[in-house]
């Protein structure tokens, strides 16, 4: 099994699908002749050349509109935003348009639309955020996100096949930091299903993205105290697996969510709120959360370090949790 | 086995905003007999140290907590058989002992739950379980934040007590690991030889946290003025030893001072009032707050005398005798080291003649009475020619709060004191 960057597992899981399947393309700022913005494309001209390769204005309603209108005219479109922070200009087509096609006319919209996101490098508050969250509040969307290479793979073959609209949030800071073994051939990662990280008894941790690897972290200092953690990766957020984290907290009975995301209002708050409904008597302490602060994501470094959860605040908070 | 026949001695609230306190020592050992409201032990929380009295008659049967641990208000701290059922008190003992195997200071770090369980929360998870499998929680140690029952606890206990009922055989049980607690005060520490190192008392911690919030909270200023103390030298020579024969009080300059202080304090009511957010508040009364320092310098202590402007110099000097003796003694109660106005603090005693002190959050002014010494200064004699002359003199420093506090005003009423004292009247004081 070869060895890949998450960010090469991308690449890889992409060129695949469109060796598969000659509907898939793709689509945005610099994707063609400049190889992408963080090089997920490089070499995808020169294979696959400029009808399925298509350098598009620097506009994200053109590329959001564009694909969303070939997703409607049947083709496979994986269209890339160099930035997730500019989704926001996409939000009509993807939220009003795209989310709604279905149900609205029974025609599927199958579009993938890659989406960097996540901080940890002082990008500054235009460059680094995780607005996964504010997607799980709408219906007819699915949203991905790969902690590992061997997921970011397997889940963007999966998006490609699903006959919806499925954002693909790929974290950053893990494009070139994050290596191990990707399997060579085609293989798909369902969605809705999470990933124990790593097996433990006294607390739950759930979390997605880059804070899979800060809760391993805090994990691994806690195993010294003698205290098992349990990490849920949810891989995708809609839909979650909320069978896994009941099962997990129907055994731990304390629950830790993690996100790097700002608290209010993120999937954290949706995770707490179905677990309290659903397994109020399997509780023994408060459901906590570790999350970012209220506020836009700062660039100077030490301040984005106080913004985006540490190993430290995790590890407080799991002992927290176990001396309750 | 659930029926309770011990008595149960509990941390007990030592004012309203005390939430833990240190057993300093254990007056009585385990199997020692002991009478209702006899000193069982002594404690120490922020505010004050004091004898805990037993509860009752009976046998100290098991002591929970040793010396030098800090628990929360209402912990179980000792168990106590009164003498009444002595006679049962073995089976009690079993209920709460370890797991076989385990030894005591496992079974110490432990605290069972109150009669019912119902002092500690009880989680959802704990309450199905104990539902499901009819435990009597208060039977169940808890190991939990204030002593509560974690759902590994009463699942252990449902293990040991599953393996006690099904076979009369002893079933070897493993002793629990001790939970690991992580505390804010496990902070790693590094020893140098030659050093050593004490955890600080809770009367030490509170002064630090008290004095190092006053500095963050008022701004500082201090004034001195010297005082001819002549007459009230004179004064106190002749009423020395009648306040000691016929009323048992020692007549000290202290006593002067703060009589003259509470005068004062009339005039200039701001020095005895407190900045309450955007408010000033005033008072009809003095609170006089008078500090006392511990036996061995081992902290210090602001008893405070209630309704000072109401008493002369003989009720002030008694009050501050009666005070001093009580807090040296450790046996003041709360309230008598809450609410004071202003503070007098007195280094004087030690020959100190001059000092900045600290003042006693909220108040906003404290004095500092300073020793008196004689010296050579200059005075005009009775003819208006200079000479110079032999006076016992004493400094005053009070530090105020510039935030309500103008120099002006403060000095103003030290010059009040300081008139007070030297032209002190008798038949008015």
């Amino acid at each position: 099994m070869p060895e890949m960057t998450y960010l090469q597992a991308i690449s890889d899981g992409l060129r695949q699908e469109m060796r598969r399947d000659e509907r898939v393309f793709v689509i945005g700022e610099d994707v063609g002749v400049y190889g992408g913005a963080f090089k997920v494309t490089v070499g995808f001209l020169e294979e696959f050349g400029p009808w399925r390769v298509i350098d598009a204005p620097l506009s994200e309603i053109a590329i959001a509109g564009s694909a969303t209108g070939a997703a409607l005219m049947g083709l496979r479109p994986v269209a890339e935003l160099q930035f997730a922070d500019f989704v926001s200009c996409a939000w009509d087509h993807l939220v009003t348009v795209a989310a709604k096609q279905y149900y609205r006319a029974g025609t599927p919209v199958p579009l993938v639309l890659r989406l960097p996101s996540g901080g940890g490098f002082s990008g500054g508050p235009f460059h680094s955020q995780s607005p996964e969250s504010s997607f799980t509040h709408v219906p007819g969307l699915k949203v991905v996100c790969p902690a590992t290479p061997r997921d970011a793979k397997g889940l963007l073959a999966t998006a490609v096949e699903d006959p919806n609209p499925v954002l693909y949030f790929e974290h950053k800071h893990l494009y070139r930091r994050i290596k191990a073994d990707v399997p060579e051939g085609r293989y798909t990662v369902p969605f809705g299903k999470a990933r124990v990280h790593r097996a433990g008894n006294d607390v739950t941790l759930v979390t997605w993205g880059a804070m899979v690897y800060t809760a391993a972290e805090a994990a691994d200092e806690l195993r010294g105290e003698g205290i098992s953690v349990e990490i849920l990766d949810l891989r995708t957020l809609q839909p979650w697996d909320k069978q896994a984290v009941l099962e997990s907290v129907a055994k731990t009975s304390k629950l830790l969510i993690l996100h790097e995301d700002t608290r209010t209002s993120g999937f954290g708050a949706e995770i707490a709120a179905q677990v309290a409904e659903e397994a109020f008597e399997n509780l023994d302490a408060p459901i906590k959360r570790v999350a970012a602060p209220d506020t836009p994501i700062p660039f100077s470094p030490p301040l984005e370090k106080a913004f985006i959860p540490q190993v430290a605040d995790v590890a407080s908070a799991l002992r927290e949790l176990v001396a309750y | 086995m659930a029926t309770q026949t011990h008595i149960e001695v509990v941390m007990p609230q030592m004012g309203v905003s005390v939430s833990e306190g240190t057993i300093v020592k254990w007056l009585k050992s385990e199997g020692e007999a002991t009478k209702a409201d006899e000193p069982l032990l002594e404690i120490s929380t922020d505010k004050v140290d004091t004898e805990v009295p037993s509860p009752a008659d009976g046998i100290l049967d098991r002591i929970v907590k040793p010396e030098g641990e800090t628990v929360p208000v209402g912990t179980t701290i000792a168990l106590i058989t009164p003498t009444d059922a002595a006679a049962g008190r073995s089976g009690v003992l079993e209920s709460l002992a370890a797991p076989s195997g385990a030894g005591t200071h496992e079974a110490a770090a432990s605290v069972p739950n109150g009669p019912g369980g119902g002092r500690a929360f009880v989680s959802p998870v704990v309450a199905r379980i104990a539902a499901e499998q009819s435990v009597d929680l208060s039977l169940v140690p808890g190991s939990g934040r204030g002593g509560r029952v974690t759902k590994k606890d009463l699942l252990d206990y449902i293990e040991r007590t599953a393996g006690t009922d099904a076979e009369t055989t002893p079933r070897p049980v493993a002793a629990p690991a001790p939970v690991p607690q992580p505390q804010a005060s496990s902070a790693p520490h590094f020893e140098t030889p030659g050093e050593r190192h004490e955890r600080m008392s809770q009367m030490r911690l509170g002064i630090a946290e008290h004095m190092r919030r006053s500095l963050d909270t008022a701004a500082h200023a201090t004034t001195v003025f010297e005082v001819d103390m002549s007459r009230v030298f004179d004064i106190r020579t002749r009423l020395k030893p009648e306040y000691l024969e016929k009323h048992g009080v020692r007549l000290t300059y202290l006593s002067f001072v703060a009589r003259a202080t509470v005068e004062a304090l009339r005039n200039w009511p701001w020095l005895n009032g407190e900045v309450r957010g955007e408010e000033v508040v005033t008072r009809g009364f003095v609170n006089l707050s008078i500090a006392v320092a511990l036996d061995e310098s081992k902290g210090l202590i602001v008893p405070v005398i209630r309704g000072a402007e109401g008493l002369n110099l003989l009720g002030i000097a008694r009050a501050i005798q009666d005070l001093s003796e009580r807090a040296r003694a450790k046996r003041l109660i709360p309230d008598e080291v809450q609410g004071g106005t202003f503070t007098i603090t007195n280094p004087g005693g030690y020959g100190s003649i001059i000092g900045t002190p600290i003042i006693n959050q909220p108040q906003v002014a404290i004095l500092d009475v300073e020793a008196l010494v004689k010296r050579a200064i200059v005075i005009s004699d009775d003819n208006g020619a200079d000479a110079i002359a032999i006076r016992p003199i004493m400094n005053l420093c009070l530090s105020f709060d510039h935030r309500l506090i103008d120099g002006a005003y403060a000095v103003q009423f030290m010059a009040e004191v300081r008139a007070n004292l030297q032209n002190w009247n008798e038949e008015r004081y």
